[in-house]
């Protein structure tokens, strides 16, 4: 029987000609990685099984959630992981200012590429799926073992098949198309399985619009997302990386759980209401009822906080001005991102509009600093959960959207279609 | 080995946000962590928690993010079992390595309420409902994680295999 994409890699991982889902298998690991909220409690657990790591190469420390440090605390466990970093002579040495949000300075680097097999203690490395590689989320102790093995277990999953056709149109981007398969599937509607996306529709999704659809394949419960390799991925590796990379490819009787079609010219701006990521509604549903009223906007993150999402914002708010009453976040993800917007007069658009243009960091996705909301507050968020309390007080809201849609948001001071700001490319 | 004691008993997707609020996780202190679990679904959670208790919810238990810090804070507040409709897999994964029972077992989570007196036997997965006097069978652990348990955590396992 064939396998699919995720099936091949895995078997090339575990030493198999072939696996089936279902069959418990162990993986050597290309890129073991921890933050600074789950490395820290990594390095104790770590010494109970070795004193260095399995290879200095492929293990990597991100310091961005609590970064800049937040508070005492905080600095001590940047602090343990930076200084761990060091004594075992990672090739990989991520200190604040010269790095940025993990899942977006990982690719950036060159770090991961197709192909690979990767674990990350953080639930969004599914991310790397826009590669063509596996990457999925563990929790401290499996990344701890990793980082000692270079090993890991995996059930091997089932798949869904999502045949992307058509081109998108010009407001409609991969946070539109992740929120929209997302409402459709459920919140768990790929439980443990891999999100496969393949068809003709994939040629109009530029890399960042891949990551950010990989990166939410967690919202629907999934083991993991991926794209096969094409063009624009081998031309992205070959810009930020000269590793090797393997390129797999599903077997044309791969078995899928389930093929589920996606016109992508159908899908409009979509928002996910609180407070879940699958509380998805259109923007004329939006625009079809009251208004809703927002507080603030961040727009940043491991979902979007690329230099595209950069763009797309910059470009609605080129000459506007954000709402009186609304306090605006932008957040690019990396140092070069950062540096881009500056190059690129973004940087610019964005303080005259009345945005905080802020360092990278994870802080205001998760509610722990730097954008943290009150009780009664509401938040259009380009980030990847709206759950109770995610982002500050339990009696807060947060709507999940596009950039554009923050963007277009921020100026009107309620969730606003971009489609009607007539915005220029920055 | 076998768990008894009173039900808690929560809904859907109840996610690891609202098990341990990213606010606490500047510490992975079990015990600091345990004092906050579930404070924002259920303020009164550590207060009416005894130790043994079990949690039953509905489907995608523990979806949302890979801390770890979620399993350790409910194990550490005292918790003996969750059984769940189903469980979202990075919870599950980290449950298991760190020595927490977890139970996939959809009529129980449906079945069982409130304030129920419950008895699990993890080696038969027999869950029985005092209370109703009921019982359910849950499904058992795969050998390969049987093993993993019986080891007490992948720590153990690791360290057996060298």
């Amino acid at each position: 029987m064939g396998m699919t994409m995720t099936q091949k890699i895995l078997a090339a991982h575990a030493g198999l000609d072939s696996v089936t889902a279902g069959q418990l298998i162990e993986c050597s690991l290309d890129v073991v990685m921890a933050n600074d909220i789950t490395g820290p409690m990594a390095l104790p657990i770590f010494r109970q099984m070795a004193d260095k790591v399995f290879d200095k190469e492929k293990v990597v420390l991100v310091p961005d959630h609590f970064t800049p440090n937040k508070d005492i605390k905080s600095a001590q466990n940047a602090r343990d992981i930076q200084d761990f970093s060091r004594e075992q002579g990672l090739t990989h040495h991520m200190v604040q200012g010269k790095c940025g949000v993990e899942h977006a300075i990982l690719p950036e680097r060159g770090i991961v590429v197709a192909g690979q097999c990767i674990i990350g203690a953080d639930s969004h490395t599914c991310s790397y799926g826009a590669l063509g590689a596996f990457g999925t989320g563990v929790g401290t102790t499996d990344i701890a073992a990793g980082m000692a093995t270079g090993q890991a277990w995996f059930k091997v999953p089932s798949a869904i098949k999502f045949v992307l056709t058509g081109k998108p149109s010009k407001y409609v981007s991969g946070k539109d198309i992740i929120l929209h398969i997302i409402g459709q599937i459920g919140v768990d509607g790929a439980l443990y399985k891999s999100m496969e996306f393949v068809g003709d529709g994939i040629q109009h999704l530029t890399m960042d619009d891949r990551f950010t659809i990989c990166n939410m394949a967690i919202e629907a419960g999934a083991k993991n997302g991926i794209f096969p390799v094409d063009e624009q991925t081998i031309a992205y590796m070959n810009e930020h990386s000269d590793k090797e990379y393997t390129i797999y490819e599903a077997d044309a009787d791969a078995e899928y759980e389930e093929t589920i079609e996606i016109d992508l010219s159908q899908i409009r701006p979509t928002v996910a209401f609180p407070h879940l990521p699958g509380n998805a509604h259109t923007i004329d549903e939006i625009e079809a009822g009251e208004k809703i009223y927002i507080d603030q906007v961040v727009i940043g993150s491991c979902t979007n906080g690329r230099i595209t999402d950069m763009r797309k914002a910059a470009a609605i708010l080129k000459g506007r001005t954000v709402h009186p009453e609304v306090r605006v976040m932008v957040i690019p993800a990396t140092q070069k991102i950062f540096l881009q917007c500056m190059e690129e007069g973004l940087a610019q658009i964005f303080v005259e509009a009345g945005c905080a243009f802020n360092t990278p960091s994870c802080g205001a996705c998760m509610g722990g600093h730097m954008g943290v909301m009150c009780k009664g507050e509401k938040c259009v968020s380009t980030s990847n959960r709206n759950f109770v309390g995610r982002m500050g007080d339990v009696d807060s809201l947060i709507y999940l959207a596009s950039p554009e849609v923050a963007a277009a948001s921020a100026v009107m001071g309620y969730i606003a279609n971009p489609e009607k700001m007539g915005g220029e490319e920055a | 080995m076998k768990a008894q004691g009173k039900v808690l008993k929560y809904g859907d997707n109840v996610d690891t946000d609202v098990i341990i609020p990213a606010r606490y996780l500047n510490s992975f202190d079990a015990k600091e962590l345990a004092s906050h679990a579930m404070v924002d679904i259920d303020p009164t959670f550590i207060d009416r928690l005894e130790p043994g208790d079990i949690m039953v919810a509905g489907s995608n238990f523990g979806c949302g993010s890979s801390r770890e810090h979620a399993p350790l804070a409910l194990k550490t507040a005292g918790v003996s079992c969750v059984i769940a409709r189903s469980f979202a897999r990075i919870f599950y994964r980290n449950s298991i390595n760190i020595g927490f029972p977890i139970l996939e077992c959809p009529q129980a989570a449906d079945d069982i309420s409130e304030g129920d007196q419950v008895e699990v036997d993890f080696d038969s997965g027999i869950i029985r409902n005092l209370t109703k006097n009921r019982e359910y069978k849950a499904q058992a652990f795969p050998p390969f994680l049987q093993k993993m348990i019986e080891a007490n955590g992948l720590v153990n396992y690791v360290n057996a295999k060298k």
